[in-house]
């Protein structure tokens, strides 16, 4: 069978690629990599108005065919039919913003001299008009010799007549294609120029929305405290709203296990599935409310166009700390996944600042961190509410957050003062302008999420979790003798204990840490399982774990455990990623070594420092 | 390094807020390749019009300049390297 005709996304960076392959696709997508390279690959599918299936898919944003990442370069190479992994594209649909199209044309005038049949996506027409801009579409059609529609893609406006110009394209004979690449820029700049002119039919200049806003959020007093404010916001959103949702996860993970609990027979398969599977997956699951919150927020700040800003208002203390504010987004994506944060530094062009951003990213408080904190804090923090409506929880997990923060800042400034010395690079960005994202652009990104949240606790954690069961499980204690200290899990927690006891950490803690490092809120599935073992008849669920962790822990050994967990990279995703991204395993060893130094003098401070308060 | 001097020309870094101005030369050897690529890309070039919109809260840097239709953030640094000819006063519309 002959595979789907192909038809390749490619446009600049802000033109609405991503809103216009949501629109094109719906939910229909797939999220990939290149092999050999850390670049994401998109599609999804599309079906022509007479039924024909056809694959979509979303290459990288780029300036022009003559790469200055490794985005870009997948961007011209699959075009060019280069691309291992990818076939050559059988058309092309170039996206441009319409009120940006001195600059965009001339990319699209060297796409399109590529040959292969292409399409026009005019797209943000709505924006221009609000700008004052008027465009003759026909003009710009018979400039550029293809067909031109105009789009509004988050609005899924014009995507209908985007098909059916699809389909005339994919319905006419292929004629052959010739890929030679135009890089006179300076020559295809000044034809941009030109053609973007004739297409302009009139321009009234008009109070732009985006300058308005600029002129409140770049303040250089009210831009820093806007955005300290949303920050602060966010956090407290991830706390206080996911409290209903998590309850109800939690009361359905209690009937599951009581009602698989009494449907099995006494035993050890009982115990596997109830105290290893049900205990440790749910405990985890619990917090996927919070999760999603998160990358709310995150897929928010990037869909309106804030987080440029954010980055832009950084800038300067980032650079101070000798990083770039374009570390601003690898890092604060990095809160919620160091995975995606540290692929997102290959926008950074200086490689020591790369690399610099790369090490220093899981620091930033990743959501899988989450679930612990909500653990330790929920049993050992009183829920106080202090003054505004800000409770005392969310206090202390804002001043988590502020600790990794901080952690990374001072991290990055003493490995440029030390193995990374040397200039910092610079700092270039474009600011897009502000929109309103689509509902289903951020639905569709928070489904993705959940997927692979949920794809990772039926796969990494329900494994270690039943690995971790069988471990402390068995031997079987006999009577008088604790489980926890006859099992195998026992024992080489009493070998991790001796390292771990000077800062204050239990057996139970030693137990955990060591198929923690697999993921973080593995941490929470462990203890889970560990106590559903000690005591299989007590009742489930994250109450009572909170409860028992509440008398069995003092409270220096409790914050000790957090303080761990701002540093400790116990993560063996990030660990595999940094050694992906960097071509080796001399950085991610350099990363793990010192953020477990840095860990345990940090939960050593805290033990002790709690101690003699006397708390 | 800053551009060569010409009368009624000041670089781009002096420029004051919401000032006109159309650049006169870009010193590229004074950027390294990757960071002339991206001005380059942005649109910076001779002729083209110009106007700083923002600074950054700390140290007044770095710089969002508008080139064409695009707002685009450069540092300081970099600013200092495009010497532009002021054409109009602080534009009271946009």
């Amino acid at each position: 069978m002959n595979p789907l005709p192909l038809v390749a996304i490619a446009g600049n960076p802000n033109a609405g690629k991503s809103a216009l392959f949501n629109a094109l696709t719906g939910a229909r997508q797939k999220v990939g990599n290149y092999p050999g390279v850390t670049v994401e690959r998109k599609s999804g599918r599309l079906t022509l108005l007479d039924g024909r299936p056809v694959e979509v898919v979303d290459l990288p944003g780029s300036y022009s065919l003559d790469p200055v990442s490794p985005d870009e370069a997948v961007t011209r190479d699959v075009l060019l039919g280069r691309q291992a992994g990818e076939r050559q594209p059988d058309a092309l649909l170039i996206v441009l913003d319409a009120s940006n199209l001195d600059n965009h044309l001339r990319f699209a005038l060297q796409l399109i001299d590529l040959g292969l049949p292409t399409i026009v996506a005019l797209n943000m027409v709505d924006l221009a008009r609000r700008d004052g801009l008027e465009l003759d579409q026909a003009a710009l059609a018979r400039e550029l010799g293809v067909p031109v529609i105009e789009t509004v893609a988050v609005r899924r406006r014009g995507i209908a007549e985007l098909q059916s110009a699809l389909d005339d394209m994919l319905s006419a004979p292929r004629c052959g294609v010739h890929v030679a690449v135009k890089n006179d820029l300076l020559h295809l700049q000044r034809r941009a120029r030109e053609i973007a002119s004739a297409a302009v039919v009139s321009e009234t200049p008009v109070r732009r929305w985006t300058h308005r806003l600029d002129a409140i959020l770049l303040h250089p007093v009210a831009g820093p405290i806007i955005l300290a404010a949303i920050m602060f916001l966010m956090f407290q959103a991830v706390f206080s709203w996911s409290a209903a949702p998590v309850a109800w996860i939690g009361d359905g993970v209690a009937w599951l296990s009581t009602t698989v609990g009494s449907a099995l027979p006494p035993g050890l398969l009982r115990s596997m599935v109830v105290d290893g599977a049900i205990a440790g997956v749910g405990a985890v699951i619990t917090f996927l409310p919070q999760i999603l919150i998160l990358f709310f927020f995150i897929l928010l700040l990037e869909g309106t166009g804030y987080m440029v800003r954010a980055a832009f208002l950084m800038d300067k203390l980032m650079h101070g700390a000798g990083l770039s504010g374009r570390a601003f987004i690898p890092l604060l994506s990095s809160f919620a996944c160091a995975v995606p944060g540290i692929m997102a530094t290959r926008t950074i062009e200086d490689p020591k600042d790369r690399l610099t951003t790369i090490l220093v990213a899981p620091l930033m408080t990743c959501s899988a961190r989450l679930p612990v904190y909500t653990l330790i804090i929920a049993a050992f923090i009183p829920n106080h509410r202090l003054m505004f409506g800000v409770g005392l929880q969310g206090l202390v997990m804002f001043g988590l957050y502020v600790a990794g923060i901080f952690g990374a800042l001072a991290a990055a400034l003493v490995l440029r003062r030390g193995v990374l010395k040397g200039a910092s690079g610079g700092f270039m960005m474009e600011l897009p302008k502000y929109q309103l994202p689509a509902v289903k652009d951020v639905a569709l990104g928070l489904l993705s999420r959940a997927q692979i949240f949920l794809k990772r606790a039926g796969t990494i954690i329900l494994g270690t979790t039943i690995v971790l069961w069988a471990f402390a499980s068995l031997p079987q204690a006999g009577p008088g003798q604790k489980q926890t200290e006859v099992s195998i899990a026992g024992h080489i927690g009493d070998a991790i204990q001796t390292v771990v006891k000077p800062i204050g950490f239990n057996h139970d803690i030693a137990m955990a840490l060591l198929p923690t490092m697999a993921a973080r809120e593995v941490a929470v599935s462990s203890i889970a399982t560990i106590y559903s073992i000690d005591s299989p008849d007590d009742a489930k669920g994250a109450d009572t774990l909170k409860n028992k962790l509440r008398h069995g822990w003092p409270l220096p050994t409790a914050l000790a455990f957090l303080a761990w967990f701002v540093f400790a990279p116990q993560c063996i995703s990030t660990i595999a990623v940094t050694r992906r991204e960097t071509n080796g395993w001399k950085w991610p060893l350099f990363m793990v070594g010192y953020l477990f130094a840095l860990a345990y003098i940090a939960a050593g401070a805290t033990y002790w420092t709690a101690v003699a308060l006397g708390l | 390094m800053n551009a060569p001097f010409h009368p009624g020309t000041i670089p781009l870094d002096q420029l004051e807020l919401g000032g006109r101005a159309r650049v006169l030369s870009i010193d590229w050897d004074a950027l390294d390749q990757g960071e002339a690529c991206r001005l380059r890309n942005f649109g910076f070039d001779e002729g083209v019009a110009i106007e700083p919109r923002h600074l950054g809260p700390f140290g007044r840097d770095p710089i969002a300049v508008r080139v064409g239709r695009m707002t685009v953030a450069i540092r300081r640094r970099h600013a200092r390297a495009i010497r532009v000819i002021p054409v109009g006063p602080p534009n009271s519309l946009t």
